[in-house]
C-alpha cells in the first residue's frame, strides 16, 4: 500500500486524557524515533517528566518551551509515521477548552478522529465538545479511545460504562461510525499489539484500526471545482489561469462555467507542473487557458456547466467563534473564502449549539468557542457548495479588518437568497416569451398577515377573479405546500426561514414560466420577506399585507390552533409563542373587518394592474 | 510519481503561488541545500510557462563550503534567475565567525540578523523557505504561513489557525510572513522527489573520500585553510556525506557509502538518527531551535 495518500487523522480529548503520551507512543512503536531524539527524549524525561522513571513519551511532540513547563499541548503537532500497510500524518491537538481553535484547525484537515478519554473520568465536556467539532467539520470515522485503561485493572465494566455513556450523545450525530478502544498510551496496551490483559476485548488494537479504515472520498467524480488563485500572465501570447483542482476532472475541450459572471466557455489548453497535459483531476496543480478571453481573476471559481456552484451574497452557516472579543451582529469582517476576500457581516445568530447535550439554544452573539447558527451577508456575491458537499468550497473564515486577527471558521449550510446577478442556464425561450404566449404580466401576489386574518380566503377569491379574466394563475398555500414539498420542516425560526425561502424559489419559477403566482403564507420576519422580494424584479414581488387585529383572528379562529396555542399545545405559535414582524413598507394593506371579500379582491385587482 | 509525491508536490506550489498573489514583495530563500533544491524546482513547475515571480535571497554567513557556493551561482546561471546574495557587513567586519566567535553568536549575526537585514533593505514581506515539520519538535507546530511581527518576531502563542486551505495573509506594514511550501514532507520525500526528478544536488550530500577530523563526535570537513587544526587532530581521508548543509565547521559529515541519490534513499530507509543530528548549533539546549526561531531565524 506504499502508494495511497497518508491518513490524516487527529488526536483530541480533554486536558490530561493522554494525547500526546498517545502519539509518542504510536511513533516509538512503529519504528520513527530515531536514536538521537530517544537520547534527547530520555534526558528531557528526567527533567520535565510526569511519570518518574518511565519515557514520557508526550515530551517527543511538546516542542515549544512554553509546553515542557507547563506539560500541556497548546499548539497544533503535526507528525509524519508509518507502517509497511499505510502512512500516517497525525495532528496531535490541545485539551485546554482556550485552545480550541486549534483543535478546530487540526480537525479542518483530517478525516480520522481519535477522542481519548481517562478511564477513571469517563465522558467529560470537553470530549463532547471536540465530538460536536469534528461531526460539524465532516469527520464521520471516530476512535473513542478509553485510555488509561490501566488506572481501572483493566476492567471490562468501567470500559462498557463510557462506551453508552458515550454512544448515548454521539449517536445524536446521524452519520458518525464510533470504534471504542480500551487502551494505555503508557504501557502501550491495545496500541500496537493486542493486550493480553484485556482478554475481554474483542476489537481491533489503535494500530489495527487506523492501517485498514476505509476514508477515501473520491473528490475526482464531485463536480468540477477550480478557484482561481492567481493569473499567470508571463508575456503577451500567453494568459492562464492557476489553481489547485478542488474536486471533479477537466479535459481540453471541456465546457466550463466562470462562476460569479456566469459566462461560459472551452479549455484552451491545460497546464500541469510538467508542461501541457490533456486532462487534470482533483488534487492537482493546473493552469487553464479558457478559449475566450473572460474577466476571470483571483476570487473566482471555475465551474462545470452542468453542476454550478451557488452564488449568492445572503447564506446560512454555523460559525466556530474563536476570538475572545465576542461575535458583534453587523459588524463588517473580513471573509476569506477561497480564494477570495470579502467584507461579511454576520446578520443573525440563529442559535447557540450547546456542545454538551446538542440542544439549540438561543443566543444573540457568539462567545470564545462557541458554536453557533448564523446567517451572513456578503457585500459582494460569493460562489460556494454547501460544506456537506465539498469541504473546500463550503467553508470560510472571518478576519478582523483592523488587528487581523482569525476570529472565526465557518461552514456553509445553504444560501438564503439568490444575487440578482447570477447567470442562470441561458434558454433560447425567456419569461417575457413564455408572459407573451399568456398575454400577462408575471406577477407573484404575496399574501402575509397572522392566522387567521383572511390570507386564503382573499387569495382563492383574487384567483377565481383572475382565472375569468382569463390569466394563467397558481396558488401556493401555506398548509397546502407543508403537506408536500416542505413537510420535513418545523416551526423553528430556522424552519420557517427554509420554508419561505423554498416558497420563494418555487414562486421564482412559477413567474419565470409566466404565470400570475398567488402566495399566502404567515411568513412572520421581515428578513425572510425581504429575501423572497429581491429575488424578483423591481415590482413584480407585491407584498400585501392582510391587517386585521390579532383579537379579531383569535376569535375567528377558523381553524381551531388559536385555542390549541393557547392551552399551551403548540409551540412557536405566531402571534402568541413567536413574534410576527408587521410589514414596515407593503405594497398594499387590506383591512377585512367590516370589508365585503369581493371590494377586497377588486382592489387588488386594481392596485396590481393584473387586469 | 508515487502519488503521495505528487500530492506533497501540489500542495508546494498551491503555497508558493497563494504568496505571490496575496503578497507584495516576496522572496525566495535559497539556502543551496537539498530542500532549497526541491523548492526552486517546485516553483519553476507553479509558474510555468513564465519564471517565479520572485528573486532567490542567499545569507552567506562567509562560512558556506567551497562546494555550496560554486553550486549556487551555477544554478542560478542554468536557470537565469536573479540571485541576491547578501552578508551583514557588520558581522563581516568585526570577523566574526564559528570558531573563536562560537556557534551561537556566529549563527544570531550572520544568519539571523543578516537575514533581517536582508529581508528588510529590500523591504520583502514574505520568504520561502525550505523547513519541514519533520525536522525538529518546535518546527512540527509551525504553520506553513509563519506570521512575524515586526522586527521579524514569532511568537509561538499568537500564531494564526490555518483551517483547510483558507489562509489569513493579511498584514500591515512592517509585518512579514515566513512560508514553508515544503511543511508536509519527510527527508525521505525530499530524497524520493529528487531521485524521481532528477533534480543536482550539492555533490557534498553524495560519499566520497574527504579529508576530515573527529569533532564533538562527528566529522567535520577541512574544507579550506581557515579551519584551525586542534593539537592531536589529524586530517584524515573518509568516505563521508553530509545529510545537512550548514556551516562547514558546524556541519558533521556521517560515514557513508552512499554515493548516488538511489543510495541514499535506500540509506535512510534503513536510519535510525535524525537528520539534524550533525547540526551542531541545534544542540546547544533542548529548546534551541524555538530560541532560535522567535529571534528570527528560519
Amino acid at each position: 500500500m506504499g502508494g495511497v495518500l497518508p491518513l490524516r487523522f487527529l488526536t483530541c480529548g480533554s486536558v490530561d486524557d493522554g494525547k500526546s503520551t498517545l502519539i509518542g507512543r504510536l511513533l516509538s512503536e512503529t519504528g520513527q524515533v530515531f536514536d538521537d531524539h530517544l537520547k534527547a527524549l530520555t534526558i528531557d524525561s528526567r527533567r520535565y517528566g510526569t511519570n518518574g522513571a518511565v519515557v514520557d513519551y508526550s515530551l517527543l511532540l511538546d516542542g515549544l518551551e512554553t509546553e515542557r513547563e507547563q506539560r500541556i499541548t497548546i499548539d497544533v503537532a503535526w507528525r509524519h509515521f508509518s507502517t509497511p500497510r499505510r502512512a500516517f500524518l497525525v495532528a496531535d491537538t490541545p485539551g485546554h477548552e482556550q485552545y480550541t481553535r486549534n483543535m478546530a484547525t487540526g480537525a479542518s484537515g483530517c478525516d480520522v478522529a481519535v477522542i481519548l478519554v481517562d478511564a477513571e473520568k469517563g465522558v467529560l465536556p470537553q470530549t463532547r465538545r471536540h465530538t460536536t467539532i469534528c461531526a460539524l467539520m465532516g469527520i464521520r470515522k471516530i476512535v473513542l479511545a478509553v485510555n488509561k485503561i490501566d488506572l481501572v485493572v483493566f476492567g471490562q465494566d468501567g470500559f462498557e460504562r463510557i462506551v453508552r455513556e458515550y454512544h448515548a450523545f454521539a449517536g445524536g450525530f446521524s452519520d458518525l461510525d464510533v470504534t471504542c478502544i480500551p487502551l494505555s498510551a503508557l504501557y502501550g496496551d491495545n496500541i500496537a499489539t493486542r493486550s493480553p490483559r484485556m482478554a475481554w476485548f474483542a476489537g481491533p488494537t489503535l494500530l489495527d484500526y487506523l492501517e485498514s479504515v476505509e476514508v477515501q472520498v473520491d473528490l475526482a467524480v464531485r463536480p468540477f471545482r477550480f478557484p482561481v488563485q492567481w493569473v499567470n500572465r508571463p508575456n503577451g501570447s500567453f494568459r492562464g489561469i492557476s489553481g489547485t483542482i478542488m474536486s471533479g476532472t477537466i479535459a481540453v475541450g471541456d465546457e466550463v462555467r466562470i462562476a460569479l459572471s456566469g459566462q461560459t466557455t472551452r479549455v484552451k489548453q491545460i497546464v500541469g507542473p510538467d508542461g501541457g497535459v490533456a486532462s487534470a483531476a482533483a488534487g492537482e496543480a493546473a493552469t487553464l487557458v479558457l478559449a475566450a478571453d473572460l474577466e476571470v481573476g483571483r476570487g473566482n471559481l471555475v465551474t462545470a456547466v452542468r453542476e454550478p456552484a451557488t452564488v449568492a451574497d445572503q447564506f446560512a452557516a454555523h460559525v466556530i467563534w474563536f476570538s475572545h472579543d465576542p461575535l458583534l451582529p453587523e459588524r463588517a469582517y473580513l471573509m476569506r473564502i477561497g480564494t477570495k476576500w470579502v467584507s461579511a457581516t454576520i446578520t443573525t445568530v440563529k442559535h447557540k449549539l450547546s456542545t454538551a447535550t446538542r440542544e439549540q439554544l438561543a443566543a444573540r452573539t457568539l462567545h470564545v468557542n462557541d458554536i453557533g447558527f448564523c446567517t451572513l451577508a456578503t457585500s459582494a456575491p460569493v460562489a460556494f457548495d454547501a460544506y456537506s458537499g465539498n469541504r473546500d468550497t463550503g467553508s470560510f473564515i472571518l478576519v478582523d479588518r483592523v488587528t487581523h486577527e482569525t476570529l472565526a471558521a465557518g461552514m456553509i449550510a445553504y444560501a438564503l437568497r439568490r444575487a440578482t446577478n447570477v447567470h442562470f442556464e441561458p434558454l433560447a425561450i425567456d419569461k417575457s416569451a413564455r408572459a407573451a404566449t399568456k398575454a400577462q404580466t408575471p406577477r407573484v401576489l404575496w399574501f402575509t398577515g397572522l392566522s387567521g386574518a383572511g390570507k386564503s380566503t382573499i387569495a382563492r377569491a383574487l384567483e377565481a377573479s383572475l382565472h375569468r379574466l382569463g390569466r394563467h394563475t397558481m396558488m401556493l398555500d401555506g398548509d397546502n405546500i407543508r403537506l408536500g414539498l416542505n413537510k420535513d420542516l418545523g416551526f423553528t425560526d430556522v424552519d420557517r426561514v427554509e420554508n419561505i425561502r423554498r416558497v420563494g424559489e418555487v414562486a421564482k419559477l412559477m413567474t419565470d414560466a409566466g404565470l400570475i403566482v398567488i402566495c399566502a403564507f404567515i411568513s412572520p420576519f421581515r428578513a425572510e420577506r425581504q429575501m423572497v422580494r429581491r429575488l424578483f424584479a423591481p415590482g413584480e414581488f407585491v407584498e400585501i399585507f392582510v391587517d386585521t387585529p390579532l383579537e379579531e383572528c383569535v376569535r375567528r379562529d377558523p381553524k381551531g390552533l388559536y385555542g390549541k396555542a393557547a392551552a399551551g399545545l403548540i409551540p412557536n405559535f405566531t402571534g402568541l409563542g413567536s413574534p410576527y414582524e408587521r410589514p414596515e413598507a407593503p405594497d398594499l394593506t387590506v383591512t377585512t373587518v367590516g370589508c365585503p371579500l369581493d371590494s377586497i379582491v377588486t382592489a387588488i385587482l386594481t392596485a396590481c394592474s393584473c387586469t | 510519481m508515487k502519488p503521495r509525491l505528487r500530492q506533497l508536490e501540489a500542495e508546494s506550489i498551491a503555497i508558493m503561488r497563494e504568496v505571490v498573489a496575496e503578497f507584495s514583495r516576496p522572496v525566495m530563500l535559497h539556502s543551496i541545500g537539498k530542500d532549497s533544491s526541491v523548492m526552486l524546482h517546485l516553483a519553476l513547475k507553479a509558474f510555468r510557462p513564465g519564471k517565479p515571480p520572485f528573486p532567490l535571497l542567499h545569507v552567506d554567513t562567509l562560512w558556506k563550503f567551497r562546494e555550496m557556493i560554486a553550486f549556487r551561482d551555477a544554478t542560478a546561471r542554468r536557470l537565469a534567475l536573479e540571485l541576491i546574495t547578501y552578508v551583514n557587513p557588520d558581522g563581516a567586519e568585526r570577523g566574526i565567525d564559528p570558531i573563536r566567535s562560537g556557534s551561537s553568536l556566529h549563527t544570531q549575526i550572520m544568519k539571523t540578523e543578516a537575514l533581517k537585514q536582508a529581508l528588510d533593505t529590500y523591504g520583502f514581506n514574505a520568504a520561502f523557505g525550505g523547513a519541514r515539520r519533520d525536522e525538529e519538535k518546535s518546527r512540527a507546530k509551525e504553520r506553513i504561513l509563519s506570521f512575524r511581527s515586526s522586527g521579524h518576531v514569532w511568537d509561538p502563542r499568537d500564531q494564526r489557525p490555518e483551517l483547510w486551505r483558507l489562509f489569513n495573509t493579511r498584514i500591515r506594514p512592517g509585518e512579514s510572513v515566513r512560508a514553508f511550501p515544503l511543511s508536509n514532507w519527510t527527508e525521505l520525500d525530499v530524497w524520493e522527489y529528487i531521485l524521481t526528478q532528477n533534480i543536482p544536488v550539492v555533490p557534498l550530500y553524495l560519499a566520497k573520500p574527504r579529508p576530515v577530523v573527529r569533532r564533538a563526535g562527528t566529522w567535520i570537513l577541512v574544507d579550506d585553510e581557515r579551519l584551525p587544526i586542534e593539537p592531536g587532530e589529524v586530517p584524515t581521508n573518509r568516505t563521508v556525506r553530509f545529510r545537512t548543509l550548514g556551516c562547514y565547521p558546524l556541519t558533521g559529515a556521517i560515514e557513508s557509502e552512499a554515493d548516488s541519490v538511489a543510495a541514499i534513499v535506500d540509506e535512510l530507509r534503513q536510519s535510525k538518527t535524525s537528520e539534524r543530528q550533525g547540526r551542531l548549533i541545534d544542540t546547544d539546549e533542548s529548546a534551541s531551535m524555538e530560541k532560535k526561531k522567535r529571534e528570527g531565524y528560519f
